[in-house]
Protein backbone atom coordinates (compact mmCIF):
# COMPACT_ATOMS: atom_id res chain seq x y z
CA UNK A 1 0.00 0.00 0.00
CA UNK A 2 1.86 2.99 -1.42
CA UNK A 3 -0.05 5.38 0.64
CA UNK A 4 1.10 4.53 4.06
CA UNK A 5 4.96 4.28 2.66
CA UNK A 6 6.25 7.97 2.78
CA UNK A 7 8.47 9.55 0.24
CA UNK A 8 12.11 10.35 0.22
CA UNK A 9 11.67 12.94 -1.44
CA UNK A 10 9.01 14.56 0.65
CA UNK A 11 10.20 13.22 3.91
CA UNK A 12 13.57 15.33 3.12
CA UNK A 13 11.85 18.22 1.33
CA UNK A 14 9.46 18.47 4.47
CA UNK A 15 12.21 18.98 7.16
CA UNK A 16 14.30 21.27 4.82
CA UNK A 17 11.40 23.65 4.88
CA UNK A 18 9.97 22.86 8.59
CA UNK A 19 13.51 23.72 9.14
CA UNK A 20 13.56 26.95 7.28
CA UNK A 21 10.28 27.65 7.93
CA UNK A 22 10.71 27.30 11.87
CA UNK A 23 13.91 29.70 11.90
CA UNK A 24 12.93 32.11 9.40
CA UNK A 25 9.21 32.70 11.69
CA UNK A 26 11.62 32.06 15.08
CA UNK A 27 13.26 35.30 13.64
CA UNK A 28 10.92 37.46 11.90
CA UNK A 29 8.20 36.62 13.68
CA UNK A 30 7.84 34.65 17.04
CA UNK A 31 10.75 36.61 18.63
CA UNK A 32 8.99 40.38 17.75
CA UNK A 33 5.37 38.70 18.40
CA UNK A 34 5.71 37.00 21.58
CA UNK A 35 8.16 39.58 22.82
CA UNK A 36 6.09 42.57 22.14
CA UNK A 37 2.63 40.40 23.63
CA UNK A 38 4.81 39.78 26.74
CA UNK A 39 6.21 43.40 27.31
CA UNK A 40 2.52 44.55 26.87
CA UNK A 41 1.30 42.41 29.40
CA UNK A 42 4.21 43.29 31.37
CA UNK A 43 3.79 46.83 31.35
CA UNK A 44 0.06 46.33 31.44
CA UNK A 45 1.01 44.69 34.64
CA UNK A 46 3.47 46.84 36.04
CA UNK A 47 0.92 50.27 35.37
CA UNK A 48 -2.05 48.46 37.42
CA UNK A 49 0.91 48.03 40.19
CA UNK A 50 1.75 51.52 40.14
CA UNK A 51 -1.43 52.64 39.83
CA UNK A 52 -2.52 50.53 43.47
CA UNK A 53 1.11 51.67 44.96
CA UNK A 54 0.14 55.15 43.82
CA UNK A 55 -3.42 54.91 45.75
CA UNK A 56 -1.56 53.63 48.36
CA UNK A 57 0.92 56.55 48.42
CA UNK A 58 -2.42 58.79 48.66
CA UNK A 59 -3.57 57.23 51.48
CA UNK A 60 -0.23 57.74 52.96
CA UNK A 61 -0.41 61.07 51.99
CA UNK A 62 -3.45 62.10 53.66
CA UNK A 63 -3.22 60.25 56.10
CA UNK A 64 -0.01 61.83 56.91
CA UNK A 65 -1.64 65.26 56.03
CA UNK A 66 -3.94 64.69 58.93
CA UNK A 67 -1.65 63.81 61.33
CA UNK A 68 0.54 66.76 60.68
CA UNK A 69 -2.64 69.29 60.98
CA UNK A 70 -3.31 67.21 64.50
CA UNK A 71 0.40 67.81 65.08
CA UNK A 72 -0.05 71.30 64.47
CA UNK A 73 -3.09 72.04 66.38
CA UNK A 74 -2.06 70.43 69.44
CA UNK A 75 1.02 72.76 69.03
CA UNK A 76 -0.76 75.94 68.27
CA UNK A 77 -2.80 74.47 71.73
CA UNK A 78 0.29 74.43 73.22
CA UNK A 79 1.81 77.66 72.79
CA UNK A 80 -1.21 79.30 73.49
CA UNK A 81 -1.63 77.79 76.87
CA UNK A 82 2.08 78.99 77.61
CA UNK A 83 1.64 82.12 76.46
CA UNK A 84 -1.56 82.44 78.40
CA UNK A 85 0.90 80.79 81.88
CA UNK A 86 3.29 83.82 80.58
CA UNK A 87 0.97 86.11 81.03
CA UNK A 88 -0.77 85.25 84.50
CA UNK A 89 3.04 85.14 85.91
CA UNK A 90 3.84 88.63 84.50
CA UNK A 91 0.49 90.03 85.96
CA UNK A 92 1.98 88.01 89.38
CA UNK A 93 5.40 89.21 89.34
CA UNK A 94 4.67 92.41 88.38
CA UNK A 95 1.84 93.13 91.44
CA UNK A 96 5.01 91.34 93.37
CA UNK A 97 7.21 93.68 92.00
CA UNK A 98 4.66 96.54 92.85
CA UNK A 99 3.86 95.38 96.23
CA UNK A 100 7.45 94.80 97.04
CA UNK A 101 8.44 98.11 96.02
CA UNK A 102 5.51 100.08 97.51
CA UNK A 103 6.58 98.22 101.29
CA UNK A 104 9.81 98.95 100.69
CA UNK A 105 8.55 102.96 100.05
CA UNK A 106 6.40 102.75 102.87
CA UNK A 107 8.94 101.68 105.34
CA UNK A 108 11.54 103.70 104.16
CA UNK A 109 8.68 106.62 104.70
CA UNK A 110 7.65 105.41 108.29
CA UNK A 111 11.76 104.94 108.98
CA UNK A 112 12.18 108.62 107.68
CA UNK A 113 9.12 109.91 110.09
CA UNK A 114 10.24 107.77 112.49
CA UNK A 115 13.90 109.54 112.45
CA UNK A 116 12.38 113.43 111.84
CA UNK A 117 10.19 112.47 115.13
CA UNK A 118 13.36 111.52 116.72
CA UNK A 119 15.29 114.27 115.83
CA UNK A 120 12.14 116.53 116.11
CA UNK A 121 12.06 115.03 119.82
CA UNK A 122 15.91 115.39 120.86
CA UNK A 123 15.20 119.39 119.54
CA UNK A 124 12.54 119.66 121.09
CA UNK A 125 14.77 118.53 124.67
CA UNK A 126 17.51 120.61 124.03
CA UNK A 127 15.08 123.48 123.31
CA UNK A 128 13.49 122.69 126.39
CA UNK A 129 16.99 122.05 128.16
CA UNK A 130 18.03 125.65 126.80
CA UNK A 131 14.98 127.37 128.10
CA UNK A 132 14.73 125.49 131.41
CA UNK A 133 18.31 127.22 131.24
CA UNK A 134 17.24 130.17 130.75
CA UNK A 135 14.36 130.23 133.29
CA UNK A 136 16.71 128.43 135.62
CA UNK A 137 19.14 131.70 134.94
CA UNK A 138 16.45 133.76 135.46
CA UNK A 139 15.34 132.61 138.71
CA UNK A 140 18.95 132.03 139.91
CA UNK A 141 19.48 135.15 139.27
CA UNK A 142 16.21 136.25 141.67
CA UNK A 143 16.87 133.69 144.28
CA UNK A 144 21.14 133.56 144.19
CA UNK A 145 21.26 135.76 147.35
CA UNK A 146 20.30 132.75 149.27
CA UNK A 147 22.32 130.23 149.03
CA UNK A 148 20.95 127.53 150.40
CA UNK A 149 17.49 128.45 148.89
CA UNK A 150 19.30 128.30 145.27
CA UNK A 151 20.75 124.68 146.07
CA UNK A 152 16.98 123.21 146.86
CA UNK A 153 15.10 125.12 144.25
CA UNK A 154 18.11 123.54 141.64
CA UNK A 155 16.97 120.25 143.53
CA UNK A 156 13.68 120.77 143.33
CA UNK A 157 13.42 121.75 139.88
CA UNK A 158 15.97 118.59 138.86
CA UNK A 159 13.37 116.34 140.79
CA UNK A 160 10.43 117.57 139.09
CA UNK A 161 12.00 117.94 135.23
CA UNK A 162 11.96 114.18 134.75
CA UNK A 163 12.63 113.60 131.25
CA UNK A 164 9.10 112.44 129.47
CA UNK B 1 -27.80 46.04 6.16
CA UNK B 2 -24.51 43.43 7.21
CA UNK B 3 -27.48 40.08 7.47
CA UNK B 4 -28.27 41.48 3.94
CA UNK B 5 -25.43 41.59 2.66
CA UNK B 6 -24.22 38.27 3.89
CA UNK B 7 -27.42 36.31 2.88
CA UNK B 8 -26.65 37.37 -0.98
CA UNK B 9 -22.89 36.78 -0.87
CA UNK B 10 -24.81 33.16 0.43
CA UNK B 11 -27.26 33.19 -2.23
CA UNK B 12 -24.85 33.94 -4.98
CA UNK B 13 -22.47 30.85 -3.67
CA UNK B 14 -24.96 28.26 -3.92
CA UNK B 15 -26.26 29.64 -7.00
CA UNK B 16 -22.62 29.80 -8.81
CA UNK B 17 -22.16 25.72 -7.00
CA UNK B 18 -25.30 24.97 -8.47
CA UNK B 19 -24.29 25.93 -11.85
CA UNK B 20 -21.26 24.54 -11.58
CA UNK B 21 -22.83 20.74 -10.58
CA UNK B 22 -25.28 21.32 -13.96
CA UNK B 23 -22.74 22.00 -16.26
CA UNK B 24 -20.55 19.56 -14.97
CA UNK B 25 -22.94 16.51 -14.26
CA UNK B 26 -23.78 17.45 -18.29
CA UNK B 27 -20.15 16.91 -19.30
CA UNK B 28 -20.37 13.46 -17.60
CA UNK B 29 -23.66 12.42 -19.08
CA UNK B 30 -22.10 13.29 -22.52
CA UNK B 31 -19.26 12.12 -22.39
CA UNK B 32 -19.99 8.75 -20.22
CA UNK B 33 -21.41 6.99 -23.76
CA UNK B 34 -18.03 7.52 -25.31
CA UNK B 35 -15.39 7.11 -22.97
CA UNK B 36 -14.58 4.19 -20.41
CA UNK B 37 -16.02 3.35 -17.12
CA UNK B 38 -15.15 5.93 -14.32
CA UNK B 39 -13.21 4.85 -12.06
CA UNK B 40 -14.09 6.42 -8.83
CA UNK B 41 -11.63 4.67 -6.14
CA UNK B 42 -8.53 5.66 -8.84
CA UNK B 43 -9.90 9.02 -8.73
CA UNK B 44 -9.30 9.55 -5.40
CA UNK B 45 -6.30 7.47 -4.70
CA UNK B 46 -4.94 9.84 -7.54
CA UNK B 47 -6.17 12.99 -6.17
CA UNK B 48 -4.91 12.18 -2.52
CA UNK B 49 -1.61 10.64 -3.88
CA UNK B 50 1.18 12.83 -4.90
CA UNK B 51 2.19 14.20 -8.52
CA UNK B 52 4.71 14.94 -10.41
CA UNK B 53 2.47 17.79 -12.42
CA UNK B 54 -0.09 20.12 -10.57
CA UNK B 55 -3.36 19.42 -12.06
CA UNK B 56 -5.51 22.40 -12.78
CA UNK B 57 -8.62 20.95 -15.04
CA UNK B 58 -9.10 19.04 -18.06
CA UNK B 59 -10.18 21.06 -20.89
CA UNK B 60 -11.44 19.50 -24.76
CA UNK B 61 -10.02 15.80 -23.24
CA UNK B 62 -6.53 17.23 -23.14
CA UNK B 63 -5.48 17.72 -19.24
CA UNK B 64 -3.91 21.21 -18.60
CA UNK B 65 -1.31 21.10 -15.98
CA UNK B 66 1.44 23.04 -14.30
CA UNK B 67 4.67 20.77 -14.86
CA UNK B 68 7.07 20.62 -12.00
CA UNK B 69 11.04 19.61 -11.80
CA UNK B 70 11.98 16.04 -11.66
CA UNK B 71 15.00 16.23 -9.36
CA UNK B 72 16.85 12.47 -9.45
CA UNK B 73 19.26 11.24 -7.34
CA UNK B 74 20.74 8.12 -10.06
CA UNK B 75 23.84 5.86 -10.28
CA UNK B 76 25.60 8.40 -12.44
CA UNK B 77 24.99 11.42 -10.10
CA UNK B 78 22.24 14.53 -10.34
CA UNK B 79 19.75 14.68 -12.83
CA UNK B 80 16.66 17.24 -13.44
CA UNK B 81 14.36 18.01 -15.94
CA UNK B 82 10.77 18.93 -16.41
CA UNK B 83 7.92 17.19 -15.91
CA UNK B 84 6.42 17.79 -19.01
CA UNK B 85 8.73 15.50 -20.89
CA UNK B 86 6.61 12.64 -19.66
CA UNK B 87 3.81 14.38 -22.02
CA UNK B 88 0.99 13.20 -19.04
CA UNK B 89 2.37 9.77 -19.27
CA UNK B 90 1.49 7.85 -15.78
CA UNK B 91 2.14 4.07 -17.56
CA UNK B 92 5.56 4.23 -18.23
CA UNK B 93 5.37 4.06 -21.96
CA UNK B 94 7.29 7.63 -23.00
CA UNK B 95 10.92 7.06 -22.01
CA UNK B 96 13.24 10.17 -20.97
CA UNK B 97 16.70 10.10 -21.67
CA UNK B 98 19.33 11.83 -19.64
CA UNK B 99 23.42 10.97 -18.94
CA UNK B 100 23.06 8.00 -20.68
CA UNK B 101 20.02 6.92 -18.42
CA UNK B 102 16.45 6.23 -19.34
CA UNK B 103 13.33 6.96 -17.24
CA UNK B 104 9.45 6.51 -17.23
CA UNK B 105 6.80 7.25 -14.82
CA UNK B 106 4.62 4.79 -13.55
CA UNK B 107 1.69 5.56 -11.41
CA UNK B 108 3.77 8.60 -10.32
CA UNK B 109 6.85 7.05 -9.41
CA UNK B 110 9.96 7.26 -11.64
CA UNK B 111 11.73 4.13 -12.29
CA UNK B 112 14.68 3.18 -14.71
CA UNK B 113 13.30 1.96 -17.80
CA UNK B 114 13.20 -1.57 -19.10
CA UNK B 115 15.30 -2.63 -22.07
CA UNK B 116 12.52 -3.03 -24.27
CA UNK B 117 8.93 -2.14 -23.90
CA UNK B 118 6.28 -4.72 -22.93
CA UNK B 119 3.28 -6.18 -25.05
CA UNK B 120 1.18 -2.93 -24.07
CA UNK B 121 4.17 -0.48 -24.62
CA UNK B 122 5.20 0.16 -21.59
CA UNK B 123 8.65 0.00 -20.38
CA UNK B 124 8.27 -1.39 -16.73
CA UNK B 125 8.88 -5.08 -15.92
CA UNK B 126 5.47 -6.06 -13.73
CA UNK B 127 6.28 -8.75 -10.93
CA UNK B 128 3.68 -11.48 -9.88
CA UNK B 129 1.83 -8.74 -7.41
CA UNK B 130 1.47 -6.15 -10.48
CA UNK B 131 4.11 -4.25 -9.27
CA UNK B 132 7.06 -2.86 -11.01
CA UNK B 133 10.24 -4.83 -10.78
CA UNK B 134 12.48 -2.03 -11.95
CA UNK B 135 14.84 -0.41 -9.95
CA UNK B 136 14.03 3.54 -9.40
CA UNK B 137 16.78 6.40 -8.51
CA UNK B 138 16.46 8.82 -5.70
CA UNK B 139 13.71 10.60 -6.41
CA UNK B 140 13.87 14.84 -4.82
CA UNK B 141 11.20 16.04 -7.48
CA UNK B 142 9.45 19.38 -6.66
CA UNK B 143 6.31 17.60 -6.66
CA UNK B 144 2.79 18.95 -6.22
CA UNK B 145 3.30 18.30 -2.28
CA UNK B 146 6.16 20.24 -2.05
CA UNK B 147 5.40 22.61 -4.58
CA UNK B 148 2.26 23.45 -2.11
CA UNK B 149 4.40 23.35 0.95
CA UNK B 150 6.54 25.76 -0.47
CA UNK B 151 3.29 27.98 -1.36
CA UNK B 152 2.33 27.62 2.25
CA UNK B 153 5.70 28.53 3.59
CA UNK B 154 5.81 31.88 1.26
CA UNK B 155 2.44 32.29 2.90
CA UNK B 156 3.23 32.07 6.62
CA UNK B 157 6.35 33.82 5.94
CA UNK B 158 4.00 36.77 4.35
CA UNK B 159 1.30 36.61 7.47
CA UNK B 160 3.64 36.54 9.81
CA UNK B 161 6.09 38.61 8.47
CA UNK B 162 3.81 41.22 8.18
CA UNK B 163 2.11 40.74 11.56
CA UNK B 164 5.32 41.34 13.43
CA UNK B 165 5.21 44.76 11.48
CA UNK B 166 2.15 45.96 12.46
CA UNK B 167 2.69 46.76 16.17
CA UNK B 168 3.15 50.31 16.97
CA UNK B 169 5.89 51.90 19.23
CA UNK B 170 3.64 50.97 22.14
CA UNK B 171 3.05 47.08 21.45
CA UNK B 172 -0.66 47.72 19.97
CA UNK B 173 -1.52 45.24 17.24
CA UNK B 174 -2.98 46.93 14.21
CA UNK B 175 -4.19 45.54 11.01
CA UNK B 176 -3.57 41.69 10.47
CA UNK B 177 -1.61 41.52 13.47
CA UNK B 178 -5.17 42.05 15.49
CA UNK B 179 -6.04 38.61 13.57
CA UNK B 180 -2.83 36.65 14.30
CA UNK B 181 -2.23 37.62 17.80
CA UNK B 182 -4.98 35.84 19.77
CA UNK B 183 -3.79 32.74 17.51
CA UNK B 184 -0.61 33.03 18.97
CA UNK B 185 -1.75 33.84 22.78
CA UNK B 186 -4.08 30.74 22.50
CA UNK B 187 -0.78 28.38 21.92
CA UNK B 188 0.93 29.92 24.02
CA UNK B 189 -2.05 29.88 27.15
CA UNK B 190 -3.79 26.88 26.02
CA UNK B 191 -1.36 24.71 24.88
CA UNK B 192 2.47 26.05 25.91
CA UNK B 193 1.85 27.28 29.51
CA UNK B 194 -0.51 24.21 30.75
CA UNK B 195 1.38 21.30 29.30
CA UNK B 196 4.96 22.59 29.30
CA UNK B 197 5.10 24.70 32.49
CA UNK B 198 5.39 28.57 32.91
CA UNK B 199 9.48 27.20 33.81
CA UNK B 200 10.44 25.81 30.87
CA UNK B 201 7.57 27.21 28.15
CA UNK B 202 9.38 30.04 26.32
CA UNK B 203 11.99 27.63 25.11
CA UNK B 204 9.41 25.55 22.99
CA UNK B 205 7.05 28.67 21.45
CA UNK B 206 8.44 28.82 18.23
CA UNK B 207 8.72 25.36 17.59
CA UNK B 208 4.99 24.74 18.83
CA UNK B 209 3.76 27.73 16.65
CA UNK B 210 5.72 27.11 13.87
CA UNK B 211 4.09 23.55 14.17
CA UNK B 212 0.42 24.46 14.68
CA UNK B 213 0.29 27.23 11.75
CA UNK B 214 2.16 25.07 9.46
CA UNK B 215 -0.44 22.24 9.78
CA UNK B 216 -3.24 24.47 9.95
CA UNK B 217 -2.49 26.54 6.63
CA UNK B 218 -1.60 23.05 4.68
CA UNK B 219 -4.86 21.82 6.09
CA UNK B 220 -6.84 24.79 4.94
CA UNK B 221 -4.64 24.88 1.87
CA UNK B 222 -5.46 21.47 1.15
CA UNK B 223 -9.56 21.98 1.41
CA UNK B 224 -9.46 24.93 -1.54
CA UNK B 225 -10.76 22.68 -4.35
CA UNK B 226 -8.29 24.50 -6.74
CA UNK B 227 -4.97 25.59 -8.39
CA UNK B 228 -2.61 26.46 -6.64
CA UNK B 229 -4.02 24.67 -3.40
CA UNK B 230 -6.26 21.19 -3.07
CA UNK B 231 -2.67 19.33 -2.05
CA UNK B 232 -3.17 16.43 0.35
CA UNK B 233 0.02 17.26 1.94
CA UNK B 234 -1.11 17.24 5.16
CA UNK B 235 -2.49 13.78 4.73
CA UNK B 236 0.61 12.81 3.75
CA UNK B 237 2.39 10.15 6.01
CA UNK B 238 5.78 11.55 5.25
CA UNK B 239 4.35 15.21 6.14
CA UNK B 240 3.16 14.00 9.32
CA UNK B 241 6.30 12.21 9.74
CA UNK B 242 9.00 14.28 9.72
CA UNK B 243 6.64 16.55 12.19
CA UNK B 244 6.52 13.31 14.87
CA UNK B 245 9.81 12.50 14.23
CA UNK B 246 10.83 16.00 15.11
CA UNK B 247 8.47 16.00 18.69
CA UNK B 248 10.12 12.91 19.09
CA UNK B 249 13.63 14.36 18.90
CA UNK B 250 12.41 16.99 20.81
CA UNK B 251 11.19 15.12 23.97
CA UNK B 252 13.90 12.67 24.14
CA UNK B 253 16.32 15.56 23.37
CA UNK B 254 14.70 17.27 26.68
CA UNK B 255 13.78 14.42 28.81
CA UNK B 256 15.40 15.31 32.15
CA UNK B 257 15.95 12.01 34.98
CA UNK B 258 12.68 11.95 36.56
CA UNK B 259 11.52 10.81 32.68
CA UNK B 260 13.25 8.07 31.84
CA UNK B 261 13.32 7.10 35.64
CA UNK B 262 9.58 6.53 35.16
CA UNK B 263 10.19 4.38 31.63
CA UNK B 264 12.89 1.91 32.73
CA UNK B 265 11.96 2.00 36.49
CA UNK B 266 9.00 2.92 37.68
CA UNK B 267 9.44 4.44 41.08
CA UNK B 268 6.61 3.72 43.67
CA UNK B 269 5.20 0.40 42.60
CA UNK B 270 6.74 -3.43 43.51
CA UNK B 271 9.93 -4.62 41.73
CA UNK B 272 7.29 -7.17 39.51
CA UNK B 273 5.72 -4.05 38.41
CA UNK B 274 8.13 -1.93 37.69
CA UNK B 275 9.52 -4.90 35.35
CA UNK B 276 6.50 -5.23 33.32
CA UNK B 277 6.28 -1.72 33.04
CA UNK B 278 9.03 -0.79 31.81
CA UNK B 279 9.21 -2.82 28.72
CA UNK B 280 5.08 -0.88 27.88
CA UNK B 281 6.82 2.41 28.53
CA UNK B 282 9.86 2.32 26.99
CA UNK B 283 7.34 1.43 23.36
CA UNK B 284 5.24 4.14 24.47
CA UNK B 285 8.19 6.23 23.81
CA UNK B 286 7.38 5.40 20.21
CA UNK B 287 4.37 4.83 19.91
CA UNK B 288 3.52 8.49 20.73
CA UNK B 289 5.09 10.00 17.72
CA UNK B 290 3.45 7.26 15.82
CA UNK B 291 0.30 8.20 17.06
CA UNK B 292 0.65 11.86 16.24
CA UNK B 293 1.58 10.58 12.56
CA UNK B 294 -0.83 8.47 11.91
CA UNK B 295 -3.86 10.60 13.65
CA UNK B 296 -3.29 13.85 11.22
CA UNK B 297 -2.74 11.53 8.31
CA UNK B 298 -5.71 9.85 8.71
CA UNK B 299 -7.78 12.44 9.52
CA UNK B 300 -6.98 14.82 6.75
CA UNK B 301 -6.86 11.71 4.21
CA UNK B 302 -10.33 10.92 5.45
CA UNK B 303 -11.63 14.24 5.09
CA UNK B 304 -10.47 14.80 0.96
CA UNK B 305 -11.45 11.37 0.65
CA UNK B 306 -15.31 11.83 2.16
CA UNK B 307 -15.61 15.53 0.12
CA UNK B 308 -14.63 12.94 -3.30
CA UNK B 309 -16.77 10.22 -2.49
CA UNK B 310 -19.60 12.46 -2.21
CA UNK B 311 -19.16 14.34 -5.47
CA UNK B 312 -18.20 10.99 -6.85
CA UNK B 313 -21.90 9.65 -6.04
CA UNK B 314 -22.59 11.82 -9.43
CA UNK B 315 -20.80 9.30 -11.16
CA UNK B 316 -21.93 6.47 -9.70
CA UNK B 317 -25.62 6.48 -9.83
CA UNK B 318 -24.50 7.89 -13.61
CA UNK B 319 -27.40 10.77 -12.91
CA UNK B 320 -27.15 14.41 -12.69
CA UNK B 321 -30.58 14.17 -10.08
CA UNK B 322 -28.21 13.10 -7.17
CA UNK B 323 -26.34 16.08 -7.44
CA UNK B 324 -28.15 18.06 -5.21
CA UNK B 325 -28.04 15.52 -2.40
CA UNK B 326 -24.08 15.03 -3.63
CA UNK B 327 -23.79 18.77 -3.42
CA UNK B 328 -25.89 19.12 -0.09
CA UNK B 329 -23.46 16.69 1.74
CA UNK B 330 -20.02 17.72 0.22
CA UNK B 331 -20.85 20.91 1.59
CA UNK B 332 -21.61 20.08 5.06
CA UNK B 333 -18.43 18.09 4.88
CA UNK B 334 -16.11 20.79 3.77
CA UNK B 335 -17.73 23.36 6.68
CA UNK B 336 -16.92 20.28 9.22
CA UNK B 337 -13.78 19.96 7.70
CA UNK B 338 -12.80 23.66 8.71
CA UNK B 339 -13.46 22.68 11.87
CA UNK B 340 -11.78 19.26 11.77
CA UNK B 341 -8.36 20.69 10.27
CA UNK B 342 -8.15 23.23 12.76
CA UNK B 343 -8.69 20.63 15.76
CA UNK B 344 -5.96 18.76 14.14
CA UNK B 345 -4.11 21.38 14.24
CA UNK B 346 -4.72 22.18 17.53
CA UNK B 347 -4.37 18.36 18.65
CA UNK B 348 -1.16 18.06 16.84
CA UNK B 349 0.62 20.50 18.75
CA UNK B 350 -1.30 20.46 21.54
CA UNK B 351 -0.16 16.72 22.38
CA UNK B 352 3.39 17.76 21.06
CA UNK B 353 3.49 19.76 24.06
CA UNK B 354 2.18 17.42 26.02
CA UNK B 355 4.79 14.84 25.14
CA UNK B 356 7.97 17.71 25.66
CA UNK B 357 6.17 18.91 29.03
CA UNK B 358 6.06 15.06 30.68
CA UNK B 359 9.63 14.59 29.57
CA UNK B 360 10.10 17.90 31.56
CA UNK B 361 8.32 17.67 34.53
CA UNK B 362 9.54 17.89 37.70
CA UNK B 363 8.14 15.06 40.02
CA UNK B 364 7.66 15.40 43.77
CA UNK B 365 7.87 12.02 45.95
Amino acid sequence: MDLVTPDVGLLFWTFISFAILFFLLKKFAWKPIVGTVNDREKSIKEALASAEAAKLEMQNLTADNERILKEARAEREMMMKEAREIKTKMIADAKEEAKESADKMIAQAQSAIESEKKAAVAELKSQVASLSIEIAEKVMKSELSDSDKQLKLVEDMLGKATLN
Amino acid sequence: MKTIHFTSIKNLIIGVFFILVATTSTFAASSDSEEEEFDVTNMIMHHIKDAHDFHIMDWNGHAVSIPLPVILWTENGLVTFMSSEFHHDDIGSVVVERNGQKFVKFHEEIYYASEGPNADGSYVTMNADAHPQNAHPMNFSITKLVFSMFLSILLLLWIFGLSARRYDADGVPKGIAKFTEPLIVFIRDEVAIPNIGEKNYRKFMPFLLTLFFFIWINNVMGLVPFFPFSANLSGNIAFTGVLAIITFVITTVNGNKDYWKHIFWMPGVPVPMKLFLAPIEFIGIFIKPISLMIRLFANITAGHIIVLSLISLIFIAKTAWISPASVFFAVFISLIEVLVVAIQAYIFTMLSALYIGSAMEEHEH
